[in-house]
């Protein structure tokens, strides 16, 4: 297969460093209001700063995927002597806690390294945390091309895995006559 | 549309258990901007002068600034007002952290609390719906702990919480309303709580603020935050370390402490001890501050970082910012800094002012030692310098045997002992205890400063002009850039600082000329006036020398913000609008010419005649009469007619 080049875009983060000031969730609000910086709310904010101070737990997160399902287990880590919660380091959106949703509509939030244009220098929350908790790096790695396949192609390709091609071709055509 | 500001405000009434949320007049906005301006506009209207701070008819009001929660750094602060049991004027404190921007995403500018709960209440903000809960299990409970106690009760960890300690439930005249180590301490804001039977607030919000002109707005915040890097760079040459940089200041990063315990008195403010601070000293101190401070840590969109999170192994982690570090330690004259953080633990769970009472604490040492308090009204009063003042705060915050005298701070105490503890009162300016700087020669500016501002805390007026004059070297440097300074007194401020000296022709206290120091005064002030209507910190504007907010920039930053355009012209009238109400209202509950006088010995080197016509200049630079009150011309030509008749009603004009 084809080897090619990919920039990854990486959001480094010191949790050592981090004070509890917040503005990385100001900040990401306002950007991704709209129009841009009209309004802004940290609770629409694509990164959260976990945040506990009389356990000197301080872990800013960024908002990752969406998923329908919660965990089967939880984890908690110890580090430091400090506990931390389930969940403290996970940037999903899903069913179990309200973080990375909409507010009003519960809609998920996934960090999109604020995308614009004319390109941002940096994701608006490393160019607002001067205390550098969170920096900001891109690196250029080699992948391995795939082809990517349709959405629709995946979820067939996972049908025809189960019932075998043959039943699922049968099935497509009947449903197609009674249209 | 409001911008920047909700335009609703919540009105709860403990005594009838009402809620109700309230549109706000988007006029009064412009006239008087949020925060403290708007805060006085309520007290004046609705709190007749005869109401006694106790009533239930007495206000306690929690404000947000204009541009609090708005991505202006450092908009955050919370500005509480009411009327003080102590001075019986208006009562006047502020604290950062997030509990401000949390009010407006919950959708309110303003909390206005009235009446009276029969029994302790606390009160939960969650967007549009509000309760009063009960709070009896709360009675009794630290500042902190009432804090993790409600989060878990209402198992919402993102609530933030004001609560009051022991002090505030025992209306300690000095107790506070504390907020995860910032309190709004000054003036027995907690013992108004207290007595209104509320235990705490606690506020969730997750709605949107709205910006008028984003694009121009989020500029000037990266402006801000581009001068903050830059100044972190560059600190200002000249001054003391402590006084070089941004903040409020940066008590529990820096550990040099030359400058406060060497110029600030010691004791009841009685001592310098210029030789305190050696090497040897340095080094241990430094060695404990950094086994005391885990993590440096800031208040809402902040980057300034002026609090600590401090660990001390009989305490639980708790957390300390600014200069309560240093004040029981110097009033107690205890040498050891971990004393400093071991008291300070203790005493912002019981939520008292750090200003105030180790004065107090001082004050009765004094007297103890001068034999008018004896061992019968300090039964068991221990001999060590440390375990006295542990001592005297628990009685103090419980109002239990000398406690309760003393828990009306030291100009009521001292009237309460009598047998000449009078005498010890030496440092209180309108009932209330002032900074503890003994010096030698008459500071004009400070004189002003201390008599006349309606704050009654140096520190809420001064700010922005060093302390001493400038090393010649450094001068023309400093004024290369001084982009605060309003271009209307630039010229004369300027030649001010190159010329200033310690000695001679060009030094205090006849040195700069009275008109340059009204000029100086108003300008400190007004600077400190525009933060507490606006919501910005004072430690990134009004108190440090060269701050990224001023006069220059603050007209763009909160026309952008609210899309009211005012011009540097507007913002002075309107904090001068602001300035004139506060002084109406304390001079309708009696404030006289013969109460604006700074402590007796604040200098040494006093000049009576001179400082009558310091006085009397100033009043007529501010427009006000021989007796300090704003003329009826003056109240009229900002719009304040209705003051001027409500004081010629009462004969007061």
């Amino acid at each position: 297969m084809e080897k090619k080049k990919k920039k990854v875009k990486v959001i480094k983060i010191d949790v050592d460093k981090c004070n509890g000031c917040r503005a990385c969730e100001v900040i990401c609000s306002a950007f991704h209001s709209a129009p841009k910086y009209s309004g802004n709310n940290p609770a629409r904010s694509r990164i959260r700063v976990h945040f506990d101070p009389l356990r000197n737990i301080y872990v800013p997160v960024l908002a990752s995927h969406y998923t329908a399902a919660e965990c089967a287990g939880r984890n908690t880590y110890i580090m430091d002597e400090k506990e931390h919660d389930e969940c403290t380091f996970c940037g999903a959106s899903c069913p179990s806690r309200e973080l990375f949703k909409e507010p009003d509509s519960s809609l998920p939030l996934k960090c999109d390294m604020c995308e614009d244009d004319p390109p941002q220098e940096k994701p608006l929350c490393v160019q607002w945390c001067i205390d550098d908790a969170l920096t900001y790096e891109e690196r250029e790695e080699e992948v391995e091309e795939e082809v990517k396949l349709e959405e629709l192609d995946i979820g067939l390709e996972s049908l025809v895995d189960k019932y075998g091609l043959q039943k699922v071709v049968d099935t497509v055509a009947r449903m197609s006559k009674k249209e | 549309m409001r911008y920047a500001e909700t335009g609703f405000n919540l009105e709860i009434d403990l005594s009838r258990g009402s809620i109700e949320r309230v549109e706000t007049d988007p006029k009064l906005t412009e006239l008087h901007f949020g925060g403290l301006g708007t805060n006085a506009k309520v007290l004046w209207d609705r709190v007749p002068p005869e109401t006694e701070p106790f009533s239930p008819d007495n206000l306690l009001i929690f404000s947000t600034g204009l541009l609090g929660g708005t991505p202006a750094p450092g908009a955050n602060r919370t500005i509480v007002s009411s009327f003080s049991p102590q001075t019986q004027l208006m009562a006047y404190s502020m604290m950062g952290g997030f509990f401000a921007p949390e009010l407006k995403y919950a959708g309110y500018d303003k909390v206005i609390i009235r009446g009276h709960s029969p029994s302790l209440v606390y009160l939960w903000i969650n967007n549009d719906r509000v309760e009063i809960r009960d709070a009896g299990y709360l009675q009794g409970k630290g500042a902190l702990e009432t804090t993790e106690l409600i989060r878990q009760e209402l198992k919402e960890p993102k609530a933030q919480v004001a609560a009051i300690g022991l002090a505030g439930e025992h209306k300690v005249y000095f107790a506070s309303i504390e907020h995860m180590m910032r309190s709004a301490s000054r003036l027995g804001l907690g013992a108004i709580m207290g007595g209104k039977g509320l235990k705490a607030i606690a506020v969730r919000g997750t709605k949107d603020l709205n910006i008028a002109r984003p694009a121009e707005f989020i500029e000037l915040c990266n402006e801000i935050l581009k001068y903050i890097e830059w100044r972190r760079e560059k600190p200002i040459k000249g001054v003391p370390p402590i006084l070089a940089t941004l903040g409020s200041p940066q008590e529990i990063a820096v550990k040099d402490e030359n400058w406060h315990t060497t110029s600030f008195s010691w004791g009841n403010a009685r001592q310098r001890r210029p030789d305190f601070w050696n090497e040897e000293t340095e080094k241990k101190w430094a060695e404990i501050q950094d086994k005391s401070v885990e993590r440096l840590i800031s208040c809402y969109n902040c980057p300034m970082r002026c609090g600590g999170i401090i660990r001390h192994p009989e305490l639980e982690r708790y957390m300390m910012k600014c200069y309560s570090k240093l004040t029981y330690i110097m009033a107690a004259f205890a040498d050891d800094l971990a004393f400093g953080f071991r008291i300070v633990g203790r005493a912002q769970e019981y939520g008292v002012d750090g200003f105030t009472t180790p004065q107090v604490m001082a004050f009765a040492v004094e007297l103890y030692e001068a034999g008018i308090l004896t061992d019968q009204d300090m039964p068991g009063f221990p001999s060590n310098k440390e375990e006295r003042f542990f001592w005297l705060l628990e009685k103090i915050v419980r109002r239990e045997g000398i406690g309760d005298i003393l828990a009306n701070g030291v100009y009521w105490a001292a009237r309460q002992i009598g047998r000449g503890a009078e005498a010890y009162d030496h440092n209180t300016t309108k009932k209330h205890e002032q900074m503890v700087i003994k010096l030698g020669m008459l500071n004009p500016l400070f004189y002003l400063m201390y008599g006349t501002g309606e704050k009654l805390n140096i520190t809420q007026i001064e700010g922005q002009i060093p302390q001493a004059p400038l090393p010649e070297d450094v001068r023309e440097e400093f004024v290369k850039d001084w982009i605060q300074v309003p271009h209307k007194y630039e010229k004369e401020f300027k030649e001010f600082i190159l010329k200033w000296e310690n000695r001679g022709e060009y030094a205090f206290p006849f040195y700069p000329p009275i008109d340059v120091i009204c000029k100086l005064v108003e300008w400190q002030e007004t600077m400190h006036y525009i933060d507490d209507f606006t919501g910005v910190c004072a430690g990134l504007s009004s108190f440090p020398i060269k701050p990224p907010y001023h006069i220059n920039n603050y007209p763009r930053i909160i026309s952008a913000a609210t899309g009211l355009d005012i011009d540097e012209a507007e913002l002075w009238k309107i904090a001068k609008r602001n300035r004139n109400l506060v002084r109406a209202i304390n001079i309708r509950r009696g404030l006289k010419r013969k109460d604006e006088r700074p402590p007796e010995d604040h200098w040494k080197k006093r000049f009576p005649e001179y400082e009558a016509k310091l006085q009397d200049e100033y009043y007529k630079f501010k427009g006000w009469n021989n007796e300090g009150v704003p003329t009826k011309e003056t109240l009229n030509q900002l719009g304040l007619d209705y003051v001027s008749e409500d004081l010629e009603q009462r004969r007061i004009l």
